[in-house]
């Protein structure tokens, strides 16, 4: 062979030999695996926490079945139910839908449809911000320095009521209904208001007629997020005087007595020495993950729809 | 033919409705009214927590604040003791929750194809909205006995450290997204000028769009750190409760978090005019700043990587 | 994403004509004559001035507007006559859609905008104190560039002027006689139902015609409405403004020269200054502008050699 062959023929082998070696980019693979198995590591941990507490629940659903579900608390673990807690949390959330979702809703509207910008108007969204980010356990401290003593002071009792639990919940979630909504609302495109405008309507009615209907989609996922959030929390209400241990259930004072919610049992279940109620309190977790999980797969889906569509 | 033009003449009045421009002034007052309201709540949270704070310092004797370990019910108010025991749990978190969440947005912002992403996202969103109380259950309940006290066999039934990994496994989500974002931000000719001189995806991911999304990256772990520093239940559940000063995450203890909630609550539940009441208002305060003073920071970066693109 | 990033600060809404507006197409130096049979109405001297005199709708004396500090439009002064069709052009950024947008007080809705000067209204001076500007657009409407529907049926778009501003009267004809005025009646009167974004390009731009139509204005002002459109929905409202004009004076900003001088009766010529103001250059019958124009940078645009 001539030279001129064998250098081509050799240059061709390392050319070869270059675009090969990708087969065996070991760096490269390696860094996939990583990478691959830190998210397989959250969704195995979820995965884990899910059959773990479905197994310790198993038995007591099995054994008590809807009597968990409806029997009040009790020192007692076979005869503890969650009963009081899911009334609770049921009427916490109406508390927070019926004054932080409208409240929410008017702040975000006021800010993105009227406000001129002005130290004031920043101000207030830095502010809303900050809020955002504040631990919710100091929101308890508001709570209990505010609310509890409202009611304290009008005469109900020792004001620890659920009023003043859906109260704290309701400020808790007040900023991410806001911000959610303000997203919302940035993304529906200005021609629509241009247009209302053109023809004649006033800023509240193109607001009303055609801007928060377009939005609407995005605050409703917003809502629907803010509540499973409120749902779930439980160092507020623990400072704002829900009850751990048991209480006796009156009718006449639902909303001006003592009350409970399902996070709170699970934190007190938990605490507790005997075996017996840890299987309690893995049970009242599965009904607190079916609603706040539920709540937060309906959110997810809107998402996606109104995403689908936009 | 002008029969527009002179019918408009004739009648012409600018004047508008009154009825309706009184509907706009109050539907606008409203509006407002609400807006301001976001504010004086938040003046409400400063003032309540800073007066009973102050209160406390004042009716107590400041020695009081440095002694051997966190016994409000004593009157030994060692803040260290919590302090120590915040740093422990959020650095542990921290310690799991940044390179999980970093990596986990590495994939899905350059790895993954669409479907993988949509499947993926949710789930992380998932794991997100789980209360904070049940990772608190399943730390002490999985973690400590399937995990830590197997590793050392000398780790109490409540111990910071399977709190602090639990609380680093609610805050993995914060920091994938958030990172991810960020990474997502980065304009594709970037990626493709660094493809196009031959780089591998290893090196692009990490020699191009990491440092590109870094703003958006640090703004991640920021914010996350403050969400690990308020997080109260887990700790609460599964770290005990604060008691003598200890640096080992093995022991049990507390942050200012969960001694919060055990000041309200459980066995140092006090309530009235104590010093140990008010000490709970203390502690808020210290949260609400070093809490604020990171969002600020966390908001500052997000700012920046937002700006870069 | 379930986590709070926090929203960048508010943006400010704007009309979107600070930025660069959408592609000028050059002029060609083709023949700019208007080739129809129908001649739009022009006068032709002082003799027809005086035979043609009628009290303007709207009078502008002596306007200029600012953005904040930046004075965007200056000194400007015309009469819009009834039943015409007055055509603005200029080259991209001499403040043409912001004179429009002055006339309807569309530019109160960006924070920071100032008017000198007046704009009078059948004689009513339109930025007066007592003046509501909702009732303002009622009278003067406005067809903007990309056309943009409600999202809601064909026939709740054209209702929703008439109900929010509270008008009388038999809402089905209303809707009815505004989409024929539109010529978009056959197309969709076995169809009102079906929302208004299901129609094509063109159909949607009548259809913005017709809802602008339908709160009974006599002014119709129409920023650069056939830019978005193909070229055969361009004529086709070409074609309709010339119908239109039987009953309503029309101002079109357009671009395109061909257009300005295929419709229009009445030309006037903006240019931006040396201080990025702009001002009219020369303003005259449609056909006087194109053929005989009196300035030496109004026959430079209309030649094609800038712009």
């Amino acid at each position: 062979m001539t030279t001129v062959a064998r250098s081509a023929q050799a240059a061709g082998a390392s050319v070869q030999d270059g675009l090969s070696r990708r087969r065996r980019d070991v760096p490269g693979t390696l860094f996939l695996i990583l990478l691959l198995g830190s998210l397989l590591f959250s969704l195995a941990i979820l995965f884990i926490l899910l059959a773990d507490v479905l197994t310790k629940a198993s038995p007591v659903f099995a054994e008590r079945g809807a009597d968990f579900l409806t029997a009040p608390l009790s020192s007692n673990p076979s005869k503890a139910g969650v009963g009081q807690g899911i009334i609770g949390t049921a009427i916490l959330g109406v508390i927070v839908a019926l004054t932080a979702f409208p409240f929410g809703i008017a702040t975000a509207t006021y800010l993105e449809e009227y406000a001129r910008d002005s130290r004031l108007t920043r101000f207030i969204q830095v502010n809303i911000r900050n809020l955002a980010g504040v631990p919710s356990v100091v929101y308890g401290l508001l709570g209990l320095s505010v609310f509890v003593a409202l009611f304290e002071s009008l005469g109900l009792g020792n004001g620890r009521n659920v009023l003043a639990g859906g109260a704290t919940l309701a400020v808790l979630v007040l900023p991410i209904v806001i911000i959610t909504s303000i997203e919302a609302l940035r993304a529906v495109p200005n021609s629509i208001r241009e247009a209302g405008y053109g023809v004649g309507a006033s800023r509240w009615e193109v607001t009303r007629h055609l801007v928060l209907p377009a939005a609407a989609p995005g605050v409703l996922t917003g809502t629907v997020l803010a509540l499973s959030r409120a749902l779930g929390e439980t160092a507020p209400l623990v400072l704002a005087g829900a009850v751990l241990g048991s209480f006796s259930a009156d009718v006449s004072k639902v909303l001006t007595g003592s009350y409970t919610a399902l996070p709170a049992i699970v934190y007190d279940w938990s605490r507790k020495p005997q075996d017996a109620f840890r299987a309690d309190a893995a049970a009242a977790i599965v009904v607190l993950l079916a609603i706040t999980l539920l709540a937060n797969a309906i959110a997810i889906y809107l998402r996606n729809r109104y995403e689908r569509t936009s | 033919m002008a029969h527009a033009t002179a019918a408009a003449a004739a009648g012409v009045s600018l004047r508008g409705s009154p009825r309706r421009q009184r509907r706009e002034r109050i539907v606008r007052l409203v509006f407002q009214g609400a807006a301001l309201a976001t504010v004086v709540i938040s003046a409400f949270i400063v003032w309540t927590v800073l007066a009973q704070a102050i209160d406390f310092l004042s009716r107590i004797d400041l020695s009081q604040l440095v002694g051997i370990g966190w016994f409000p019910r004593r009157g030994i108010f060692d803040v260290a003791t919590l302090l120590i025991g915040t740093l422990i749990v959020t650095t542990i978190a921290m310690l799991l929750a940044a390179p999980v969440g970093l990596a986990s947005a590495i994939y899905i912002s350059e790895y993954a194809t669409p479907r993988v992403r949509r499947t993926v996202k949710p789930i992380l969103e998932i794991l997100a909205g789980i209360p904070s109380v049940v990772l608190g259950f399943f730390a002490l309940t999985v973690i400590t006995p399937d995990f830590v006290q197997q590793l050392f066999s000398q780790a109490s039934v409540f111990n910071m450290a399977a709190a602090g990994i639990a609380v680093g496994v609610l805050s993995v989500p914060l920091v994938a997204s958030v990172s991810e974002d960020a990474m997502r931000a980065v304009p594709i000719t970037l990626r493709e000028a660094s493809y196009g001189l031959g780089a591998r995806k290893i090196t692009t991911s990490l020699r191009v769009v990491f440092p590109a999304a870094v703003s958006g990256i640090v703004a991640a772990l920021i914010l996350a750190t403050s969400r690990a520093v308020g997080e109260t239940m887990v700790v609460a559940v599964a770290a005990g409760a604060p008691q003598a000063r200890t640096w080992d995450p093995l022991d049990p203890g507390g942050t200012m978090t969960s001694a919060m909630v055990l000041l309200a609550s459980g066995s140092d539940q006090v309530t009235g005019n104590s010093a140990a009441f008010q000490s709970l208002f203390f502690l808020g305060l210290m949260l609400f700043v070093i809490t604020l003073v990171l969002n600020v920071l966390g908001d500052a970066f997000v700012r920046r990587a937002r700006q870069a693109y | 994403m379930s986590q709070l990033a926090p929203p960048p600060d508010a943006a400010v809404p704007t009309n979107g004509h600070l930025g660069p507006p959408g592609p000028d197409t050059p002029a060609v130096a083709a023949p700019i004559l208007p080739t129809r049979d129908r001649a739009p109405v022009m006068s032709t001297g002082p003799a027809a001035a005086s035979v043609d005199a009628r009290d303007p709708v709207i009078r502008i004396e002596g306007l200029s507007f600012y953005y904040g500090t930046f004075r965007a439009v200056k000194d400007v002064s015309i009469e819009f006559e009834p039943n015409r069709i007055t055509a603005l052009i200029g080259p991209s950024g001499c403040g043409k859609s912001t004179l429009l947008r002055t006339i309807n007080r569309m530019n109160d809705l960006i924070p920071g905008a100032r008017v000198d000067g007046k704009v009078h209204y059948h004689g009513h001076d339109l930025y007066a104190k007592d003046v509501d500007p909702v009732e303002v657009r009622r009278r003067i409407g406005m067809v903007f560039q990309k056309p943009n529907p409600f999202p809601k049926s064909i026939y709740d778009n054209i209702a929703f002027g008439p109900r929010i501003n509270g008008m009388k009267g038999n809402m089905d004809e209303i809707v009815e006689s505004s989409l024929r005025r539109a010529a978009l009646w056959d197309d969709v009167k076995d169809k009102l139902n079906q929302s208004g974004l299901a129609l094509s390009g063109g159909q949607q731009q009548r259809l913005c015609i017709a809802r602008a139509i339908a709160t009974s204005p006599d002014v119709i002002l129409m920023d650069e409405p056939c830019s978005a459109l193909d070229p055969r929905s361009t004529l086709q409202i070409e074609e309709l403004m010339l119908e239109l004009k039987e009953r309503y004076t029309i101002v079109i900003v357009t671009h395109n020269m061909q257009q300005a001088a295929r419709a229009s009766d009445h030309t006037v010529f903006m240019n931006m200054a040396d201080d990025r103001a702009g001002y009219v250059v020369e303003e005259g019958a449609t056909l006087d502008i194109f053929t005989n124009p009196r300035n030496q940078l109004t026959e430079d645009y209309v030649s094609g050699r800038f712009g």
